[in-house]
């Protein structure tokens, strides 16, 4: 008799708490391997792209909150940073060190997230209960430097919106002194949990070639052996003054990439640590009137603060034609922003390239061949936030 | 050894030679400016050549100028770990041309054109699976065309009578406000046009 072999479909998400957002997967089945996947993604689309060229420059900034809701600052960095090569502006050197600061709690932000959410799905909760503890803390620095938990729409164009308030770095040092034990424990728990390294372990495995191929970045790259990290490849803002290590992984899976996520924090916190005992004073916007708006105080006794900060707020600033490609380190790999200006108020066109895209692409094939169960697995450790990836 | 960014414009120009309209480096990077028989050819050499190394794609994007002859720019991004240099590849064409696809090349472009193809409707050749990727199931139009209204054509709600999600044309309270930002110190548009008129007018008298 000859086996027949019959492989069923099966429906995964779009609302399924191992989906980490709005995925839908269309699953061929051959028993429990996996033979096909097809991600349907779209479910989260705003049409960012189509909104930012209907918004001038400053309305288009809080946008990029929205996008990696994880590490939002990060996102608006780049936005910030297209812009200002257009304008030719210097960030003063204070607004750049807060920028660093804050683009480095992003990281662990969304870290944190990553790491106890993929250990929530290989079925370890007690992580992601500790780790969420951790991330309340930071997000209570974003919202008393911005005002808001999430979505901070405090970089800029020209530095940032307003200086540290008195006491934060001071808190921010204090949280970085105590991190490093958080980390230690999360270690404790998942790092020689054999249950976990089970999971995780030889499970997703990208060689270098086809990280290359399929576009990968950031932690997905270097997982996978090649040191490759903006930060030190490219720098960007002051991030040459600072001395920190790019961790890279061996064999590629899941269990890499953890522990590579793991070692960024730690790189992240020596270098929030060294920014808060570096931190010159001065300005931390430009002093441009055109292009960042005066301080309230000046409203009062100043016809020149007034109109300036009424043509910022109404018309907005006009960016020089020409076109720019920028990319940023965020947490999830880069992040790049593609801008074109007419001369206008308004960007012409605003590409932005999430890095969750193009890992997301790469479902299928690397998944052929493994276990329904460790979908979620490499879910998790592929690090995909649905309002990056569906825009 | 790693090239730097104006040599490899040079090597660039004097290997592809016609391929080529324009080159030229900004913000540390290549803008490349080709023709759109030339484009297969002209990612292939810059991924294999010694020289360019660029062996990852990082994006497709397509800008849209409705009031140009040939409407659509593609724009290819393409990055060199090794010699850490992007370049950015600029081509012009048709509404209606087909663009051959680049999967052979970079297996990444298979979501990146299939969204260029949703938002733009620029059609790719021998892609294997051209469908839309990020609007909705049964979505029409290109959203990022700049013929395209930002509110779009129709808007999904629940019915109650039939008892299923609808779609239905968008019914506005208030239109989008889209204020007039020419300075007025020059004048407004159609105030220049009026003067000019008026000029015209005297002239002929």
């Amino acid at each position: 008799m000859v086996k027949q072999s019959k492989t069923i479909n099966l429906n995964f998400g779009p609302q399924h708490p191992a989906a980490h957002g709005v995925l839908r997967l269309i699953l061929e089945l051959d028993g429990e391997i996996v033979e096909k996947i097809d991600p349907h993604i779209g479910l989260l689309h705003r049409g960012t792209e189509k909104l930012i060229e209907n918004k001038t420059y400053t309305q288009a900034l809080p946008y990029f909150d929205r996008l990696d809701y994880v590490a939002p600052m990060n996102q608006e960095h780049a936005f910030a940073l297209a812009i200002e090569k257009l304008l030719n502006i210097e960030v003063p050197i204070r607004g750049q060190y807060i920028r660093v600061l804050f683009c480095e709690i992003g990281r662990i932000l969304s870290h944190l997230l990553n790491i106890t959410t993929q250990a929530l799905d290989v079925g370890a909760l007690t992580p992601s209960l500790w780790g969420f503890e951790e991330r309340e803390t930071l997000m209570t620095f974003y919202e008393r430097v911005s005002g808001s938990r999430l979505h901070a729409n405090y970089f800029r164009p020209g530095g940032v919106h307003r200086d540290l308030p008195r006491g934060l770095s001071d808190d921010i040092f204090e949280f970085c002194n105590n991190f490093p034990k958080i980390i230690d424990d999360l270690e404790t728990l998942l790092t020689d949990n054999r249950i976990f390294k089970q999971r995780n372990v030889d499970i997703g495995v990208v060689s270098k070639q086809e990280a290359l191929d399929y576009s990968f970045s950031g932690v997905m790259i270097r997982g996978s052996g090649i040191p490759w990290d903006l930060r030190k490849s490219q720098p960007y803002e002051c991030y040459k003054d600072f001395n920190f290590k790019i961790p890279i992984g061996k064999n590629g899976d899941c269990y890499d990439r953890y522990l590579c996520r793991i070692e960024e924090m730690r790189e992240s916190i020596k270098i929030m640590k060294d920014c808060i005992k570096k931190m010159p004073s001065g300005p931390v916007k430009s002093i441009d009137g055109k292009i960042t708006p005066p301080k309230k105080k000046d409203l009062k006794d100043s016809m020149e603060a007034l109109i300036h900060h009424f043509k910022l707020f109404t018309e907005g600033f006009r960016v020089p034609e020409g076109e720019i490609y920028t990319a940023v380190e965020a947490p999830k790999g880069e992040f790049g922003v593609y801008l074109i200006s007419d001369g206008s108020n308004k960007p012409y066109k605003c590409k932005i390239r999430a890095p969750g895209f193009s890992h997301l692409q790469s479902m299928d094939y690397l998944l052929k061949g493994h276990m329904l169960a460790d979908v979620p697995a490499v879910l998790g450790s592929l690090d995909i936030v649905f309002g990056e990836v569906d825009r | 050894m790693s090239t730097s960014i104006n040599d490899l414009e040079k090597s660039v120009n004097s290997a592809l030679t016609t391929a080529i309209k324009t080159s030229k480096i900004n913000f540390n990077q290549l803008f490349l400016e080709i023709d759109f028989e030339n484009l297969y050819s002209t990612i292939l050499y810059l991924k294999t050549n010694n020289k360019c190394k660029f062996r990852q794609l990082v994006d497709i994007t397509a800008v849209d100028y409705p009031h140009k002859e040939k409407r659509f720019n593609i724009v290819y991004f393409l990055l060199s770990h090794e010699n850490n240099s992007r370049v950015v590849i600029n081509v012009n064409i048709n509404e209606k041309t087909t663009v051959p696809s680049i999967i052979k090349i970079y297996p990444s472009a298979n979501w990146m054109e299939r969204e260029v193809f949703d938002m733009y409707g620029i059609v790719f050749k021998d892609h294997p699976n051209l469908k839309r990727i990020l609007t909705d199931y049964d979505f029409q139009g290109h959203p990022l065309r700049k013929d395209f209204p930002l509110t779009g054509h129709t808007e999904v709600r629940y019915s109650e009578n039939k008892k299923k999600v609808i779609n239905e044309p968008v019914k506005l309270e208030q239109a989008y406000r889209n204020f007039d930002f020419d300075s007025p110190w020059e004048g407004t548009k159609y105030i220049n046009e009026e003067v000019q008129k008026k000029k015209d007018k005297e002239k002929e008298k």
